[in-house]
């Protein structure tokens, strides 16, 4: 059995008349990357917050590698590294004195500072002060900021988001990076195609609840389980005779075109069937659905519950 | 609570400070006024007036009081002991108004500060306790309000002495009642007030509110100031103590009950729903 990282239990919280975490029940494995997707207001920030214990639950326990995150807050805040929406930090101070002081708060050594710097990409920024940095430089920092005392749990709330595409790739390459050395990261994001290939757990939150839960291949059998074909040509348009062909049951797309089967085994007969009617073909590949894809088919079958 | 770890957060809110000119200059120019400005002019006065009707007032108001304060100021006519009066007693209660306003100044923003700037949110999510927090912001609004009361006491028996010491045969300030006030008066006071600052800041939702709510610590206990360092004159020494002691018991009360009221999700901002 996996261990679990952080399990929340039957875990409600409100803000006056607003439900922002509704009966929670979730267990992220330890040394997954999880990744949370959801419109605004779908209660991903409140769960990230009720997970350190900076919000307590108004029901429900949540546990951190088996420490609950209300009694043993002290412990999980040690042992989790946080990058929040829109990072802030002290701007009057350079980035170096930034990272200091959350090194000594952490009780990280001040020899983490220089490597986590160079990790993203912000050495030559540190001796700068903060409220000169752009916002990419701002959520570098922060990224830096949590690893510093290498964490055994990584939240992060829309860690790409104002970043340029480097940094993300440097965010991501962290991701990689920390789920290979068997820590945790659950990430929130609304990126889709970001998280692609790097979760391990989806879980689509909305109205405070954890809709749909799984790895992406699992969710992908439930909700986006149609046999699917991009078959492309040099003139398009005589693609068109696919939507009459036996077996196919629909055929969408401009460019390359997505055709829907009944069962996969007829592709080589409609390949043979275009050729034979002239069709010079350029391309024939099975279409693997995307993140975003399963998001919108989730989104689609679960309707109104987001 | 860790000590240690209170002084990383006032050492990180006392260097955001010392990078910001906008408090620095304001803070400056407040501990001028009280400590230099004001006791230059009214001391200049004093020591200028002579046989004027000034200092026949000042010397029948003094006539006026218990035979046990008349004994206690010092000097040989009655422009010295006018002179005297207003050093020792009148001029005392600057030395409570100005930490006090420079500190519920920097206090009333501490907290409500962080959650504006979202810094608050980092700070919920680290490891320290809110105790720690809550006693770095103190000590942090703290430092900067008695070290400007300090210099500024300085700098204030240099005027005294320079403006008024010849009246009264040479350099006789600070009194033994003046180092109680300064050392053993002003700091109960000063963490009283930021006691209750906070605690106020800690539950707003404004900064502009948490201000309100620091005046309405503030000019009290200004007035309370007022009216027991002007009646030192009774009995100088023994009523500084006194007073001290009772300002310290009243302090660490407070503190006792606020360092709790602190909860780590007012540190942080809006958009807590999302």
């Amino acid at each position: 059995m996996i261990e679990p990282a952080i399990k929340f239990d039957d875990v409600s919280k409100s803000f006056g008349d607003t439900l922002a975490v509704d009966a929670l029940t979730l267990t992220i494995p330890r040394g997954s990357v999880t990744v949370f997707l959801g419109p605004n207001g779908a209660g991903k920030t409140t769960t990230v917050r009720l997970t350190t214990g900076a919000l307590v639950p108004d029901v429900g326990e949540i546990t951190v590698l088996g420490l609950s995150s209300i009694a043993d807050g002290h412990e999980v805040r040690k042992i989790c590294g946080v990058v929040p929406p829109n990072p802030a930090f002290f701007d009057q101070l350079s980035g170096i004195d930034n990272l200091k002081y959350a090194a000594e708060i952490a009780k990280a050594p001040k020899r983490a500072i220089a490597p986590a710097a160079e990790r993203f990409g912000i050495t030559d920024a540190l001796h700068r002060r903060v409220d000169g940095y752009s916002t990419g430089m701002r959520t570098r920092l922060a990224l830096a900021r949590a690893v510093l005392h290498d964490p055994e749990i990584l939240l992060l709330d829309e860690p790409t988001a104002g970043l340029d595409p480097e940094s993300s790739r440097a965010v991501l390459g962290l991701i990689r990076e920390m789920a290979g050395k068997g820590q945790t990261i659950v990430m929130c994001t609304h990126l889709l195609h970001e998280a692609e290939g790097i979760a391990d757990v989806v879980v689509l939150m909305g109205s405070g609840q954890a809709r749909a839960v799984g790895n992406p291949h699992d969710l992908m059998a439930s909700y986006a389980s149609e046999k699917c074909v991009a078959i492309d040509a040099v003139d398009r348009s005589e693609l068109a005779i696919l939507a009459n062909m036996p077996g196919v049951l629909a055929v969408n797309g401009d460019g390359p075109v997505k055709v829907t089967v009944e069962d996969m085994s007829i592709v080589p007969d409609l390949v043979k069937s275009l050729v034979d009617k002239g069709v010079d073909i350029t391309r024939v590949e099975p279409h693997t659905p995307t993140l975003e894809y399963l998001y919108f088919e989730m989104q689609s079958a679960l309707g109104d519950q987001l | 609570m860790s000590i240690r770890r209170a002084w990383i957060v006032a050492r990180l809110d006392l260097h955001r400070l010392t990078r910001s000119k906008d408090y620095l200059v304001p803070l400056v120019i407040l501990a001028s006024i009280f400590f230099v400005i004001i006791p230059w002019v009214m001391l200049g006065i004093v020591s200028r007036a002579g046989g004027s009707d000034l200092i026949q007032r000042i010397g029948g108001v003094l006539q006026s009081l218990p035979q046990i304060a008349q004994d206690n100021v010092k000097g040989s006519t009655p422009q010295a002991r006018a002179a005297y009066t207003f050093a020792v007693y009148l001029l005392a209660p600057v030395a409570i108004v100005v930490p006090l306003t420079i500190s519920s100044a920097i206090g009333a923003y501490g907290l409500i500060g962080d959650r504006e700037k979202g810094t608050g949110e980092y700070l919920a999510h680290s490891p320290l306790h809110t105790s720690e927090i809550f006693y770095g912001k103190l000590i942090a609004a703290f430092i900067p309000g008695y070290l400007a009361t300090i210099a500024g006491f300085g700098v204030y028996a240099l005027i005294v002495n320079t403006r008024v010491g010849g009246l009264l045969g040479g350099w006789f300030f600070p009194t033994p009642e003046w180092w109680i006030l300064i050392l053993w008066v002003v700091p109960p006071f000063i963490i009283f007030s930021l006691g209750v600052i906070l605690w106020a800041s800690g539950r707003v939702q404004s900064a502009p509110a948490a201000q309100q709510a620091s005046t309405l610590v503030t000019l009290p206990v200004i007035v309370m100031a007022y009216g027991v360092t002007s009646g030192l004159a009774l009995d100088p020494v023994r009523g500084a103590i006194g007073i001290g002691a009772v300002a310290w018991v009243v302090a660490l009360l407070v503190l006792r009950f606020t360092s709790r009221g602190l909860k780590r999700e007012r540190l942080l901002g809006t958009g807590s729903q999302n």
